[in-house]
């Protein structure tokens, strides 16, 4: 299935875009979303935590993506 | 306790009265804010409105953390100095503008940076802290700092084009406290994976919205008014003016005790093994394996019978090696096993120290 993914910060300069459509498989979990994210684009795993929304709402690593979920991605930022 | 019982004067009565004319706020909300001894960390961008702010609105105790001086590239964002305070530090200069805004209220200044020494001691003496700072460590400090004094933490961060704001650890009426930092991230990124402000940069305006948002939150849940951010975290970018508030959730898996190396835990500095701590580790018959990552011919001259893997040979050579052992690290004077760790560190290998003072160091 394909899914829009919303980045913001430094997800949006490892995606390279704000919004991303990403295809994954049928019932993936944000977990198995986030291993797929980390394949394609390996700087995502020097951000160590990779926090996800779905629906606006904090996802943990087992929860299920369906196709019409918007996925948000949360940089960690520490500037002020 | 906060205690409302009003003993705000006729001016302070004529100077708050658009607060007056608020029924939300009010003289109960008035004279809480006057009550309230908040504490911001760093006088920066976020800085520079939160605190305008907290003074204007009558927050009777700002204690203002910052160890920095006025730079003049502070100037296109940090509308709390003007070019005649470059090179003055920065929580003073602060307190002298904030007092001249409002001689009602009381500054307190802690030239300091925040250190795991400092920080519950002095988190202790406020109701509340706001987090302006700019690095990861501090952030990561000021949010456990906070857990463990449970002092609610009004937090806001910006780079480039964007920032984010949010309430950690907010008691709710049934005394659970909000989602922390820590929950979001339980670990920090990698060092260099986000670049800071001077390195990103940041438009000027941006800390401008951003720390007045954490102002209005401060006085909000100070005042008791509204609906805070507790719970949830906004994001804004105001390049596209695009923003969500997203719901956020405890993480059951983080649990933080006490305060500690901030600076190691964000990959700031490497973790390194003293001459003793590695006699006593080689006498404790504790497995872990000794890497020295000099090259070919400084090993072949003498070595202290450890694994040789060139630091020239790195990352590609960290391929096959398991990264679930324990490793010491060592090179000829203990410089180039620093660097050795910072990558392996950096490609996932959790247990890993470098020898102080190396192989010369042995001797």
């Amino acid at each position: 299935m394909k899914i829009k993914i919303t980045a913001f910060g430094i997800a949006k300069d490892i995606l390279q875009n704000r919004e991303t459509e990403f295809e994954t498989t049928e019932n993936a979990t944000v977990g198995e979303i986030k291993a797929q994210l980390i394949k394609n684009y390996p700087d995502f795993a020097k951000l160590n935590s990779l926090a996800i929304a779905v629906n606006e709402e904090y996802a943990d690593d087992s929860d299920p993506v369906k196709a019409s979920d918007e996925i948000v991605i949360i940089p960690p930022v520490s500037g002020g | 306790m906060i205690n409302t019982d009003s003993d705000l004067g006729e001016d302070e009565r004529r100077r708050y009265a658009r607060h007056f004319a608020l029924p939300e706020l009010g003289e109960a909300g008035q004279q809480r804010l006057k009550n309230a001894r908040v504490l911001c960390i760093g006088a920066g961008g976020l800085g520079s409105p939160l605190l305008l702010y907290l003074a204007a609105a009558g927050v009777g105790t700002i204690g203002i953390c910052d160890f920095d001086t006025v730079d003049e590239s502070n100037l296109q964002r940090q509308v709390l100095f003007t070019a005649a305070d470059t090179g003055k530090g920065k929580a003073v200069t602060a307190a002298k503008k904030l007092r001249a805004l409002n001689p009602y209220i009381k500054t307190i200044i802690h030239r300091e940076k925040l250190s795991a020494e400092n920080a519950l001691a002095l988190f202790e003496s406020y109701d509340l802290i706001a987090d302006g700072s700019d690095n990861f460590p501090t952030r990561y400090l000021a949010n456990d700092a906070a857990v463990l004094t449970d002092k609610p933490l009004v937090f806001g961060a910006v780079s480039r084009f964007e920032g984010q704001v949010s309430v950690f650890n907010l008691s709710n009426a049934a005394g659970e406290r909000s989602p922390h930092y820590r929950d979001l991230f339980p670990q920090p990124p990698a060092p260099g994976a986000v670049l800071n402000c001077a390195e990103a940069g940041v438009l000027g305006v941006l800390p401008g919205i951003i720390g007045s948002m954490m102002a209005s939150e401060v006085i909000k849940i100070v005042s008791g008014i509204g609906e805070t951010l507790a719970g949830k975290f906004f994001m804004f970018d105001a390049a596209s003016f695009t923003s969500r508030t997203l719901k956020i959730r405890k993480n059951p898996d983080v649990k933080i005790t006490e305060l500690i190396d901030y600076e190691l835990f964000c990959g700031e500095k490497v973790p390194e093994i003293s001459r003793a701590e590695f006699a006593k580790l080689q006498k404790s018959g504790a497995s872990f394996r000794l890497i020295d990552v000099r090259e070919k011919e400084e090993y072949e001259r003498e070595n202290m019978g450890g694994e040789l893997l060139p630091l020239s040979a790195f990352p590609k050579i960290l391929d096959d090696l398991p990264q679930g052992e324990k490793y010491v690290v060592h090179c000829q004077s203990g410089k180039r096993s620093r660097e050795a760790v910072r990558m392996m560190r950096e490609a996932g290998f959790a247990e890993v120290e470098s020898l102080v003072g190396g192989l010369s160091g042995m001797k």
